[in-house]
């Protein structure tokens, strides 16, 4: 048995050590400046807001939502019209309303309403969609994701409609995307291990009982759904200011399916897992993207393979459900505790294998 | 075009309505049929329907005659249907129905990029014989275009030989049966995998004919083809009531009324939008009646 005040300190290294490998890493990316990796690290960033934030509502809840990129162009559209600046609102958007075509928001300001604006648009239609369940809020939300298109084509004095929205400022930094993700993170697992969280939980593993002991399940879901979507609004805010350019086929059915599949490989319920999966699936993805305009094995070239990374994503889905449908960590957290204690043992062993020999030796 | 409200407007509204309602009662009709005996949504199959209007395409470009193409594009369908429960819907069987959800979603992402990476994502003409494609002129400023006349005739037929075969024969029966109570259906002999299957195929077959309609409307087809369908198609399903094959055909006949009707009587500004007043109203039925306007199904409510 090991005392517990030798653990603290094993849990204390282990956490200096992540936050020093972390902002080590940070740093020597914000300074080596390989623009790929940096590219890439900040749409991780945003994926993870995203897929944290799907399962703040979806893995706690166990009600699935497909509507959550309609949040996510909400806060893009909003935000983007927020911050454009007024010269280019005159050229770009014409017929844009008179309060807004002569304002531009700083960066901050212009996020927050994004999210807020998101927030609002899921607690309205919330109260009523999330009294149904299973199958039934999962096309809801359906309905309003096409809904969101198809508002997002024809509402052409706000979004240019079908044409590309561009002129978006470059706001979106590391710094930026790093400090969102990771408020995200804390929040998710905060409100995981909060009262309301163990009462999602509780509703979503046996929902008559956790209603026979008083949880207020609709209430508890769509406080869950409204921060949720307040994330993903803000995940879309980054992404607008970061990728400055962009229409309304960017939120759509394939967006939508690959948050879904980091979710699910990573772990419904898990925030950890999130983390996991995002990155699993993105490294992954990323992998086959670069194969998709063709490659050469030996004397043998494989011509383009458009479609490969997404065919990808389809197989690795199915098999997930197939063999192992809770995903790599199920609901459970990967915990720096748990880590500490392996490790501790892992040393303990050892130290025990090398000083056994040794004893031996001393022994005839 | 016809003056607002006079009897030909109200004709002309009719046949268009009559004729794309035909193309979603039979989309929605597999639809309901796989939903009652396996409780999924399977959205692969506006996939399935894209696969077999490139299976028709490639049919044609081999100088096949026309009709076997459309027989090649049916009996594809069903192959894939069936090809589809196999290997995607069988081994999770009596999993939970996200997990159904979630691979039926795996499925559609799947077939639409494998499409994309053999024919490339470009949308390519189908040309249809001029059989399918004239527009009559029965009188006055009506125009009665033929596919609207093959669309009726085609869902008559298709869905009154399934009506027959639901109600005549032991096989027909035995599908009610399973997608009413499967417990007691299994209890009492019947495959249910068996029916299972017989369920993907017929269903699937039925989305090979709608989309000989769909393509002829259309002029052409693209690997993204099969979104727009199974939306409608789920939408057809949810107005009549989910999982029956009644509810699917009427949800679908009112599915193309009701879009015809907001396309001609929304005033210009706002027809854009028809399709978001659509979902509006499948929401709007969730809420309010989520068994559908034949009312079998109770949604459960938390």
């Amino acid at each position: 048995m090991i005392a517990p005040s030798v653990r603290r300190e094993w849990i204390w290294a282990l956490r200096g050590f992540l936050w020093l490998l972390l902002a080590g890493a940070y740093l020597a990316l914000e300074r080596g400046g390989n623009a790929y990796l940096q590219r890439l690290v900040i749409l991780f960033l945003i994926n993870l807001m995203l897929v944290v934030s799907l399962n703040l509502f979806t893995g706690f809840t166990g009600v699935f939502s497909l509507g959550h990129i309609g949040f996510m162009a909400l806060g893009a559209y909003a935000s983007a019209i927020l911050t454009l600046p007024v010269n280019l609102k005159a050229v770009n958007l014409p017929d844009l309303p008179a309060p807004l075509a002569s304002i531009a928001l700083p960066f901050f300001p212009a996020l927050i309403l994004g999210g807020l604006a998101a927030a609002i648009v899921a607690l309205l239609i919330g109260i009523p969609v999330l009294r149904l369940s299973g199958h039934f809020v999962a096309v809801a939300t359906l309905g309003f994701l096409v809904i969101t298109r198809v508002v997002l084509i024809n509402a052409e004095a706000f979004t240019r409609g079908t044409r590309t929205f561009a002129g978006v400022p470059p706001f979106t930094t590391m710094g930026w995307a790093a400090l969102w993700a990771l408020l995200n993170v804390y929040v998710a697992w905060r409100l995981k291990h909060s009262p309301l969280g163990l009462r999602l939980l509780a509703a979503r593993d046996d929902p008559w009982g956790a209603k026979s002991v008083g949880v207020s399940i609709g209430r508890m879901r769509l406080i869950a759904f409204g921060i949720s979507a307040f994330f993903t609004g803000i995940a879309g805010g980054l992404w607008a200011h970061f990728l400055t350019a962009f229409s309304p086929n960017a939120f759509y059915f394939s967006k939508t399916f690959e948050i879904i599949v980091m979710m699910i490989v990573g772990g419904m319920g898990s925030v950890t897992g999130s983390i996991l999966g995002t990155l699993l699936v993105m490294v992954s993805t990323e992998a086959l993207r670069n194969l998709e305009p063709g490659f050469a094995v030996g004397s043998l070239t494989v011509g383009p393979l458009y479609g490969l990374s997404q065919i990808g994503l389809a197989v690795l889905l199915m098999l997930l459900m197939t063999f192992r449908r809770q995903g790599l960590l199920g609901d459970r957290e990967l915990r720096l505790e748990a880590i500490a204690e392996r490790l501790e043992r892992w040393l303990e062993r050892r130290k025990t294998a090398i000083e056994a020999p040794r004893v031996r030796k001393a022994d005839p | 075009m016809q003056a607002l409200g006079s009897p030909e407007f109200w004709v002309q509204q009719l046949i268009n309505a009559l004729g794309l309602g035909s193309q979603y009662a039979l989309m929605a009709v597999g639809l309901a049929m796989v939903f009652g005996v396996m409780r999924l949504i399977n959205f692969a199959h506006g996939t399935v329907m894209m696969a077999s209007a490139y299976i028709g395409l490639l049919l044609l470009q081999q100088g096949v005659p026309f009709p076997f193409v459309a027989l090649g594009a049916i009996a594809g369908a069903a192959a894939l249907g069936v090809l589809m429960e196999r290997i995607a819907y069988r081994p999770v069987r009596g999993a939970p129905d996200v997990v159904l959800l979630l691979n039926s979603f795996a499925v559609a992402v799947l077939l639409e990029n494998v499409a994309i990476l053999l024919f490339s994502p470009r949308s390519r003409p189908f040309p249809m014989p001029a059989i399918l494609t004239q527009v009559f002129h029965p009188g006055g400023n009506l125009f009665l275009p033929s596919i609207h006349l093959w669309a009726l005739g085609g869902a008559l037929l298709a869905l009154g030989g399934l009506g027959l075969f639901v109600t005549r024969t032991r096989l027909g029966l035995a599908m009610r049966a399973a997608a009413e109570n499967p417990t007691a259906a299994q209890l009492l002999g019947i495959e249910i995998g068996k029916v299972t299957v017989l369920a993907f195929a017929i269903g699937s077959a039925m989305a090979g004919l709608a989309v000989l309609f769909w393509t002829a409307h259309v002029g052409t087809i693209n690997p993204g083809m099969g979104f727009e369908p199974v939306l409608k198609a789920f939408v057809a399903c949810v107005i009549g009531g989910f999982g029956t094959i009644p509810g699917a055909v009427l949800g679908g006949y009112l599915l193309g009324a009701l879009e015809i009707a907001l396309q001609g009587l929304l005033p210009s500004g706002v027809v854009g939008y028809r399709d978001a007043l659509v979902y509006g109203i499948l929401i709007l039925i969730l809420l309010v009646r989520p068994g559908g306007v034949l009312g079998y199904l109770e949604a459960e409510r938390v």
